[in-house]
């Protein structure tokens, strides 16, 4: 995609390169600067006076650990003063032409979102929190997207642009509602959820890699077709006899035994559905296979440099094609979560766009298995936050809460985490000869 | 990078040896000018690119999305018309076997077969029929009025979508991928709508500040979109997809200050825009056509001008065609990013326009309803350009206007549209499918082997910018 174009241009390009380094040097500790004097007016200095509790557990819990009371304008000040002291710090270095260390930024990063924490839910009409639940709830919310970004991953880092997961996660949504329902077993809803992000898949790469049509404007029709689709056989059958058609059984909730009871760890782990605990699988195979096998490294070769890979003897095309089928099964099941996890039945468009966060939590993750899966985290913490947090009542606008996670991918796609480099022929189909 | 891909561009020297002395000249000539050319672009400063000027700019540099325009192009009016075809018919079998007749009918389909096939016949096309006489002209009407009113609708309707279309188009045609219609058509109807009932004008100068204000807000949410990927790199498929999340979020969030709120009402929704700020209506008041189809058609006027007679839309095309080229050519690709966007903003913003001070008359967070995403089809199918769009367009809105109609008389739903639309666009945009469907003859290629007629597209054709 483009991100690599422009990146390629610019560093190929001795007379800009020179001129924009010292522009985009500056980039990081200018922002870093702005956000903490925004923290010290708001955070620090708008502190509200009480303390806020954080829960870690419940009272009938077996293991029972005490809440975290603290007073918000101490945590806001403490906060504020030492993302100051980082930006200053941050200043310096760039000042003596030497790099911001990675940990400056995460170290931040986790400051802004403590103060930011406290400052919220400190400022709400109940200032007290059941922190377990606030990140529990985020890896529920986060599913769908980190199954939507692996298969990214999995189309990306072989060289084909993947704009479907929406459509991929709409149609394994669809097709596990109405297989759970017919047969009355979620598994089989599971399974037929695969198949339908690989009928999805299947298209993307018929056209895409056979008939080379510009991947992003497969992706983006293929969206619209499913959504067409789905919304066309959810009104002229789903609808007319959704007892039949539209009433799956759930995926049950599976506790591990002894390890479900471990505050804050156990219910994030150990108390999750099949398609949870798929999702934890599926990253770590995801990661080891690309990273640590044959098959990985001749992706990620198909990926960066086709060209390379063909005269070493990979089929490039077949790899593709291979790698856009697998991605349909790991979005399908992921698609599978909105009709058998989150709710019983399917309902129009009812992926909501989620299918593009998680292309923006592919790109935010930099195209990495881990890294896409703590992306698509922070982005199911913002929606759940802002679920929560217009339950306790706060004095930020309901709306401003739903944008948070889309203006965050803004700033993080913008470079502030660093420039994130695409796999190199990530949208450019290869022709051999 | 292949010896084929010189090949159009070269004639002379592309199958071999130059029979005659004049072809001879010819070549030699070409010859010639390319290494003028290849000298040219070096610049003097550069070392002697290693593949010929004509060749590398052909084929190896990152030419965007070119594949879609440029297989369109080749591709005959046959492919397209047979592509309509194809996508009706998929459309019509879909509705068939959903049907309930047909499904009762097929219960008994070995004895009876020909209820079956009866059936189905009757549920697509009476779905169709409906589908025209709500977008063309209604039979049944008893006065010319009634009669001719679907074709307005579909006017009505395809007003938003052309111009919204363009703003995709143009976007397209400097290499941007622009999925920020949507947000860019919120943004313009918000600033548009603000204009429309907070101040009160006299007739005339209110319209165009209404118009001007929503050119305005697209091209300042857009332009950021430029201005982001320009100065960070940063993927304007995302940012814009971002941008329209944030758009709908920032006017849910207006529509509840007391700024934009109708005063007495707890719903999202704003006052009623004044007289002096709608769009007239072009037929009179029988019709919900508005002069808002002409702003349109100027729109489409102004879109060519600038791509095709203007020193901006080339510089534009060329930061389209090769951003790395038009760089070395002295294009000011970062500018160009900025204002093709801004561009693409201020047509979306008239899309917002439309909406807001022509059909809707009120400002609602569902006021662009999903003309965004569909003006991307449009632009795709309009192949880019200008009055392509245009016809895409009104086809579209037919299909939309038609779709509303055919879903209150024949209670097909309208999501039929989105797939057939979809259909339309995917197999446009593969033109060996089609012909391979159709068993028609891949053009200049005698019967080339597997592969076929995809093997002469340009190297970078996925890159969306």
């Amino acid at each position: 995609m483009s991100t690599a174009t422009t990146a390629r241009d610019q560093s190929s390009s001795p007379a800009r390169g020179t001129g924009d380094a010292g522009v985009r040097s500056w980039k990081n500790p200018v922002i870093l600067a702005v956000v903490a004097l925004f923290a010290l007016l708001v955070f620090a200095l708008g502190a509200p006076g009480n303390d806020v509790t954080f829960r870690l557990s419940e009272e009938n819990d077996p293991i029972v650990l005490p809440s975290i009371v603290v007073s918000a304008p101490v945590v806001g000040w403490i906060a504020a003063l030492a993302m100051l002291a980082l930006a200053v710090l941050a200043i310096l270095r760039t000042r003596s032409g030497r790099r911001i260390p990675t940990w400056v930024l995460a170290v931040f990063a986790v400051l802004f979102l403590v103060a930011f924490l406290t400052w919220v839910v400190g400022s709400a009409r109940t200032p007290n929190v059941a922190l377990y639940g606030l990140l529990a709830g985020s890896v529920t919310l986060a599913v769908p997207l980190i199954f939507g970004s692996l298969s990214g991953v999995l189309c990306e880092r072989s060289g084909v642009v993947n704009i479907a997961i929406e459509g991929q996660l709409l149609f394994g949504a669809f097709a596990a509602a109405v297989a759970a329902s017919l047969s009355g077993s979620a598994l089989v809803g599971l399974l037929a959820a695969a198949v339908a992000g690989v009928l999805v898949s299947l298209v993307l790469a018929v056209f895409s890699i056979r008939y080379v049509v510009n991947q992003v404007i497969v992706g983006v029709v293929l969206n619209v077709l499913v959504s067409g689709l789905t919304g066309f056989l959810f009104s002229a059958v789903l609808s007319e006899d959704s007892e039949r058609w539209n009433s799956p059984p759930r995926l049950p909730v599976i506790d591990i035994p002894l390890l479900a009871d471990i505050p804050v760890i156990g219910p994030i782990l150990f108390q999750q559905t099949i398609v949870g605990y798929l999702m934890y699988i599926a990253v770590a195979v995801v990661y080891v296979a690309l990273y640590h096998s044959r098959w990985g490294l001749r992706t990620r070769a198909v990926g960066e440099h086709p060209k390379a890979a063909d005269t070493l003897g990979v089929n490039v095309n077949r790899m593709r094609f291979m790698n856009v089928l697998l991605a349909g099964v790991v979005a399908g099941v992921g698609g599978s979560f909105f009709t058998l996890v989150a709710v019983s039945g399917f309902g129009r468009d009812m992926t909501a766009g989620q299918g593009y966060i998680a292309l923006a939590a592919l790109i935010f993750g930099r195209w990495n298995p881990i890294g896409a899966f703590f992306a698509a985290l922070l982005f199911g913490f913002a929606t759940n936050l802002s679920n929560v947090l217009s339950l306790l009542g706060t004095p930020v606008p309901d709306q401003f809460l739903r944008m948070l996670p889309y203006v965050v991918t803004v700033f993080a796609v913008a470079g502030l985490v660093g420039r994130s480099r695409a796999p190199g022929a990530s949208g450019i189909p290869y022709i051999k000869g | 990078m292949t010896p084929q891909d010189d090949r159009p561009a070269s004639p002379a020297t592309g199958d071999g040896a130059p029979h005659t002395r004049r072809e001879a000249k010819d070549a030699a000539r070409q010859e010639e000018v390319r290494l003028e050319n290849a000298a040219e672009t070096a610049g003097g400063e550069l070392p002697p690119p290693v593949v010929p000027g004509t060749a590398a700019a052909l084929g190896t540099g990152p030419a965007p999305d070119s594949t879609l325009m440029q297989r369109i192009m080749t591709g005959n009016a046959l492919v397209a018309f047979l592509s309509v075809v194809l996508s009706l018919i998929l459309g019509g079998l879909l509705i068939a076997v959903t049907d309930q007749n047909v499904a009762r009918a097929s219960s008994y389909f070995f004895s009876r077969p020909q209820d079956t096939l009866a059936a189905a016949w009757t549920a697509a096309s009476g779905a169709y029929l409906a589908l025209f006489q709500g977008s063309v002209l209604n039979f049944e009407g008893e006065t010319f009025t009634r009669v001719i009113y679907p074709l307005t609708q579909t006017l009505t309707v395809a007003t938003p979508l052309i111009c919204a279309g363009l703003g995709v188009a143009l976007a397209f045609r400097a290499g941007l991928f622009n999925i920020g219609a949507q947000g860019q058509i919120l943004i313009g109807a918000t600033f548009a709508g603000w204009i429309g009932f907070t101040l009160h004008l006299p007739a005339g100068i209110h319209l165009l500040l209404v118009i001007l204000a929503g050119m305005v807000g697209g091209a300042v949410w857009a332009g950021l979109v430029g201005l982001l990927k320009a100065r960070t790199g940063a993927h304007e498929v995302i940012l814009t997809i971002m941008f329209n999340y944030i758009a709908t979020n920032l006017v849910l969030y207006f529509l509840s200050t007391p700024a934009f709120q109708r005063p007495g009402s707890t719903n999202p929704i704003s006052p009623q825009l004044d007289a002096t700020a709608l769009y007239p209506p072009l037929l009179g008041p029988a019709f919900r056509l508005h002069w808002g189809f002409v702003v349109a058609v100027l729109a489409t006027v102004f879109v060519w001008w600038l791509l095709n007679r203007s020193t901006v839309g080339f510089e534009l095309r060329a930061v389209g065609a090769n951003a790395s080229a038009a760089r070395t050519a002295g294009v000011n690709v970062s500018k160009g990013y900025i204002l093709a966007m801004a561009i693409a903003g201020a047509l979306a913003g008239l899309a917002g326009v439309a909406q807001v001070s022509g059909t809707e008359k009120v400002l609602t967070s569902g006021v662009a309803a999903s003309f965004g995403f569909d003006a991307i089809t449009v632009a795709l199918l309009g192949r880019s350009s200008p009055w392509g769009t245009f016809a895409a367009g009104i086809l579209f809105g037919a299909f939309r206007a038609g779709g509303v109609a055919m879903q209150a008389s024949t209670g097909t739903s309208i999501d039929i549209v989105l797939v057939v639309q979809s259909l339309i666009v995917l197999f446009i945009a593969a033109p060996p499918l089609v012909r391979a469907l159709f068993r028609l003859p891949a053009p200049g290629a005698p019967r080339a082997g597997k592969g076929g007629s995809t093997t002469r597209t340009p190297a970078s054709t996925g890159a969306a910018a």
